[in-house]
């Protein structure tokens, strides 16, 4: 079992990586410096099994299958790596003067002009570092276009129950109420509900199409059309984008502003949570209020940072963008070109109806229609016949090397698990997958007691989530101590 | 192929499934189907599109360029074996960990980096990272907010004005006050001018080193603070600071948050960064983001867990501490394996190296006629120089001699005209310092001779 | 776990045991059981006013947070030392040790309250 680092090391393993100095004393007077500094001296050897053996304590997308809902776990492609290691990049500073930086500002460019055409929208700011961040930011550029046109009041955002906790979490940070609306019994978002909560304290309507249970919202143009008739705006969650790229535009659905998850949908990898990047675009009326600086190229065709965008809601991060995350997805987007996206969300669609074409004889699947990138099934039935609960079963396919889907969201589905296998994934890890559940569901009903002892083989088990949460309330256990 | 579906395959899935066509299950419902070219250049075979970005690459001349460019991203030694375990698929293509089974790696390794910035800023507890040391400041202030009630936050004019604008994004949109403390002639904070500022504030925030590379009184600006029911906020840009400057907790912060990325990330135009806060354990509630926190496992074996998600957009919504899913775990791993490679002797000696280069610099420069250290105050490894001709007129020189010569601070203080906030780092050479110094006597004689 | 009689119910599971102008309140069985190991207890303090359905608190397990609302209005006396120490008490005894507040009662009003069977048939039809 791995120790920390902070149980390895010793004084005089340390190495100085440059030449020796002397102390800082012969800088800076003593009252400004630090007594000590309580960190390890480690050789490297110690180093390169420690970090090792933690990488082999993982799942990865390079060694699992990671079925996650609205996660999209597609495969990282290699080139992306190469290319954004190329010092050209990693080098530059971001302060580097403008005719310094014409390679990156280019592609900048060249992906906010990508996006635009892809999405449907007027344009985009490459700056949010998250999906999240892209969410606050639209909220902040909504917030402003109200209270520049004289509608500041507009305090209510609607969002589904369905939606991702960061939604009412974006929302409430700028002071929006949140006000939930139900969805239908065949998984949509309820439009007439949606329709009778609109009125003059309507700011912004929060969805992603299709939604988290899998399921294109029909009614997209007819909701857009009611919000804006009630004067509000239309946001476009992209966490689910990948079913859509090259097949349908939210511009033309009718919604105003949009974030993107370049480490979903465009496969820049998740690095463990991140880094990501969550550009978010807008449309011609909103625009304006995009993050600066912005990237623009001049009329002699050099590119350039502009600062001067009078209306925007000013920077959202210290620098400019997540410019190695976005190397990566630019990469990806030039290697597939507009076909190549297309045929990738179609795939993706393939496989997530191929599941669960496979799996709905054992766990129910609540909604007739085909689905689309992703689906949602309950472990309700099996609950209620075994008292085998959906974590029972995620537990059992980590035995099998398979990463649980995602569990227990949306809430409208009890004992739900949302499966999205992305295009990346071979018919036969598919088959695996499908074979895997159909054995856990007969385990669950052979043998029920043994279920809550997965997973069996993993280099832990379940864990103490209650003792760790005590602890952490008081501040404890939240970081190594010395003795 | 990145897709490793054969016709065959996609013939015998859609049988199986009962679709007709991958159009049929793909299509979005008549009138909304993207009907034209959408204008993209057409799809580039691998090696060309190699080609194409390495070209890109190569036209940002100015990463090729000897840089004394600071000012919140700093160009330090990454040594390969950072990237060389960092960068390993098990940890770059992990998912956030909340399978604890099946991310013991990825959790480890956050619990670590954790460990790491109580241990540099002295303080009890630390999240798992967040987007950057602009987004960390907004943070802190929430915390802040949430421990006392009050909108109101006092802020440094010294404090990194990107910061501060991205501070100012947010305090629209959340209905936040921010006052601003101003400078001095120091180049350090007025705490004593700005007194009467800080009552009914939230917090007052100072960063150390501060834009100008000032180091700040922050046992006064904590004073001030707690002398008014506030709480203490330290900002810190250059994170390889607190390898050898007191701890913002020996300086009596509550919260101490800024920017690692001179932990092993690359300057990278910009990002990815990687944002830290710590505070007392008083406040580990109010934390934004992610906690990782140490447990057992039902056979009694040592486990990390992601804890008290109460707090967390997916548990708690609206009522969440932070919106913020999707952080910077990689970075943060990159550096916690720099911390752990350089450890504290090697840490100690980049950050001592950075004072004396940066004194080396200063040396020289100053004994160019017209040219002085434009505040007396006490420096980590960057300063402000005080020039006879605008700053921006010597940058364009400079840069024209394949020199980044710092940063005219005019872009940011427009009182400042005749400023450069200029660095020095480990990566700093006594031949960059000569080259520096002739070109800039130079260009100087030459603007000065045109006047 | 059968609710004891001699107390009051709310349909968002608290309990509230009076006894003159002092009241005792708590969560259920069923609250705790549905809510799971609980980590946290977050309480106002003495002297805090309290109103009648208003949320005045929270309970938080490893997978959920639940508000709690106060069951009657009144004026926070003590907040139970215990449980903040050790909050496996409201799991494993949510009528008695696990108790959270006593209140010093605003008023006699009993609007919202139920009793002990006619909680027992909310709980049955959960």
């Amino acid at each position: 079992m791995p120790s920390l680092l902070f149980e390895q090391g010793a004084p005089g393993r340390g190495s100085t990586f440059v030449a020796s100095p002397g102390a800082p004393t012969r800088y800076l007077d003593a009252s400004l410096l630090r007594s000590d500094l309580p960190m390890p001296d480690l050789a490297e050897i110690e180093v390169a099994r420690h970090f090792t053996e933690l990488s082999h304590r993982n799942f990865s997308v390079d060694t699992n299958f990671y079925p996650l809902g609205s996660c999209t776990m597609k495969y990282n492609p290699k080139l992306n790596e190469a290319v954004a290691g190329f010092p050209g990049f990693t080098d530059l500073h971001p302060f580097a003067p403008d005719s310094g930086a014409q390679g990156a500002l280019h592609l900048l460019w060249d992906m906010e002009r990508s996006l635009s055409a892809l999405f449907g929208m007027t344009e985009f700011s490459l700056m949010p570092a998250a999906g999240a961040h892209g969410e606050i930011t639209a909220m902040l550029m909504a917030k402003k276009y109200f209270a520049q046109t004289g509608q500041g009041a507009r305090d209510v955002c609607l969002v589904p129950d369905t939606a991702h906790g960061t939604n009412p979490a974006s929302a409430a940070m700028v002071g929006y109420r949140v006000v939930s609306i139900p969805s239908t019994i065949r998984g949509r978002t309820d439009v007439a509900a949606l329709k009778r909560k609109l009125d003059g304290s309507t700011a912004v309507c929060m969805m992603t199409n299709p939604n988290t249970l899998g399921l294109f919202e029909d009614d997209i143009i007819d909701i857009t059309k009611a919000v804006h008739a009630a004067g509000g705006l239309m946001y476009y969650d992209g966490a689910n984008a990948n079913a859509i790229v090259g097949l349908v535009r939210p511009g033309d659905m009718g919604f105003d502003l949009l974030h993107l998850n370049l480490h979903k949908t465009f496969s820049v990898p998740h690095g463990g949570g991140g880094p990501g990047s969550g550009p978010v675009g807008a449309n011609a009326k909103l625009a304006k209020y995009l993050p600066k600086p912005v990237v623009v190229r001049n009329d002699d065709g050099s590119f350039a940072l502009d600062w001067e965008r009078a209306s925007s809601i000013g920077p959202v991060r210290a620098f400019w963008s997540h410019f190695l995350a976005i190397v990566r997805a630019y990469a990806y987007i030039i290697v597939h070109g507009e076909e190549g996206l297309r045929r990738n969300s179609q795939l993706a669609v393939l496989n997530a109806n191929y599941v669960r074409a496979k799996i709905k004889d054992v766990l129910i699947v609540p909604y007739d229609d085909f689905c689309r990138h992703e689906f949602v099934c309950s472990a309700e039935t099996l609950k209620k016949e075994t008292g085998v609960r959906a974590l029972d079963l995620a537990k059992g396919l980590l035995d099998a090397g398979i990463h649980a889907p995602t569990m227990y969201w949306p809430h409208v589905v009890p004992e739900c698990l949302m499966i999205e296998p992305t295009e990346t994934e071979t018919r036969e890890m598919l088959d695996n997958f499908s074979a895997t559940i159909h054995v856990l569901v007969k385990q669950a009903h052979d043998d029920p007691a043994s279920m809550a002892e997965l997973p069996l083989h993993t280099p832990v088990r379940r864990v103490d989530e209650a003792q760790v949460g005590r602890q952490a309330n008081k501040g404890i256990g939240l970081r190594w101590q010395p003795k | 192929m990145y897709t490793p579906h054969t016709d065959d395959e996609i013939r015998a899935m859609l049988a199986e499934i009962g679709a007709p066509s991958l159009e049929a299950l793909s299509s979005p419902p008549r009138g909304l189907e993207i009907k034209e070219s959408l204008g993209l250049p057409p799809a580039l075979p691998e090696a060309e599109a190699y080609s194409h970005l390495k070209a890109l690459a190569g036209k940002n001349d100015a990463a090729r360029k000897v840089s004394f460019l600071g000012a919140g991203a700093y160009r330090h030694y990454q040594p390969p074996a950072v990237p060389w375990f960092a960068m390993r698929s098990e940890f770059l293509t992990a998912y956030t960990p909340y399978q604890a089974e099946a991310s013991q790696g990825s959790l480890q390794a956050i619990f670590e980096w954790q460990t790491y910035v109580c241990l540099l800023t002295g303080m009890d507890v630390s999240n798992a990272s967040l987007y950057d040391g602009a987004t960390a400041l907004v943070e802190g202030v929430i915390m802040a907010m949430h421990a006392n009630g009050c909108k109101r936050v006092v802020v440094s004019q010294a404090v990194h004005p990107m910061y501060r604008a991205v501070l100012a994004t947010y305090a629209t949109g959340m209905g936040l006050e921010v006052i601003d403390l101003p400078y001095d002639a120091a180049g350090v904070t007025d705490l004593e001018g700005g007194a009467d500022l800080a009552r009914g504030a939230s917090c007052v925030v100072v960063q150390s080193p501060n834009f100008f590379g000032c180091i700040e009184d922050v046992d006064a600006a904590s004073k001030l603070a707690h002398d008014n029911d506030a709480l203490s906020v330290c900002v810190t840009a250059e994170a390889l600071s607190l390898a050898v400057l007191k701890t913002p907790r020996e300086c009596g912060a509550d919260i101490a948050l800024g920017e690692a990325q001179s932990f092993g990330l690359p300057v990278g135009y910009g990002g990815p960064y990687v944002g830290f806060i710590a505070s007392t354990k008083e406040h580990v509630r109010r934390l934004p983001g992610r906690l990782v926190g140490e447990t057992t496992d039902v056979d009694g074996r040592r486990a990390f867990v992601l804890t008290l998600q109460g707090r967390e957009q997916h548990i708690r919504r609206e009522l969440a501490t932070s919106n913020i899913c999707t952080n910077q775990a990689l970075c943060a791993l990159i550096a916690t394996v720099y911390l752990a490679t350089v450890g504290a002797t090697g840490l100690r000696a980049i950050a001592t190296t950075n004072l004396r280069r940066a004194r080396e610099l200063s040396d020289a420069l100053t004994s160019i006629t017209g040219f002085s250290r434009a505040f007396g105050t006490p420096f980590f490894n960057e300063f402000c120089l005080r020039t006879p001709v605008p700053a921006e007129q010597l940058a364009r020189a400079l840069e024209r001699r394949g020199i980044l010569a710092g940063l005219p601070l005019s872009r940011f203080y427009p009182e400042l005209t005749h400023h450069l906030l200029i660095c020095a780092t480990e990566l700093t050479t006594p031949d960059d310092i000569r080259h520096l110094n002739s070109a800039l006597a130079e260009e100087t004689s030459r603007a000065v001779a045109a006047v | 776990m059968a609710q004891p009689a001699d107390r009051l119910y709310t349909k968002e599971h608290e309990w509230v045991k009076i006894d003159g102008t002092n009241a005792v309140v708590g969560i259920t069985d069923y609250a705790q059981s549905s809510l799971g190991d609980i980590v946290y207890v977050e309480m106002p303090r003495p002297g805090v006013a309290v109103e009648r359905g208003k949320p005045v608190g929270v309970v938080e397990s490893v997978k959920a947070v639940s508000d709690i609302y106060a069951p009657v209005s009144g004026t926070i006396v003590e907040v139970n030392a215990a449980v903040e120490e050790d909050q496996t008490k409201v799991n494993s005894d949510p009528y008695g040790d696990g108790w959270l507040v006593k209140l010093k009662l605003a008023d006699a009003d009993k609007t919202g309250l139920m009793d002990a069977v006619a909680y027992e048939e909310l709980v049955k039809s959960l």
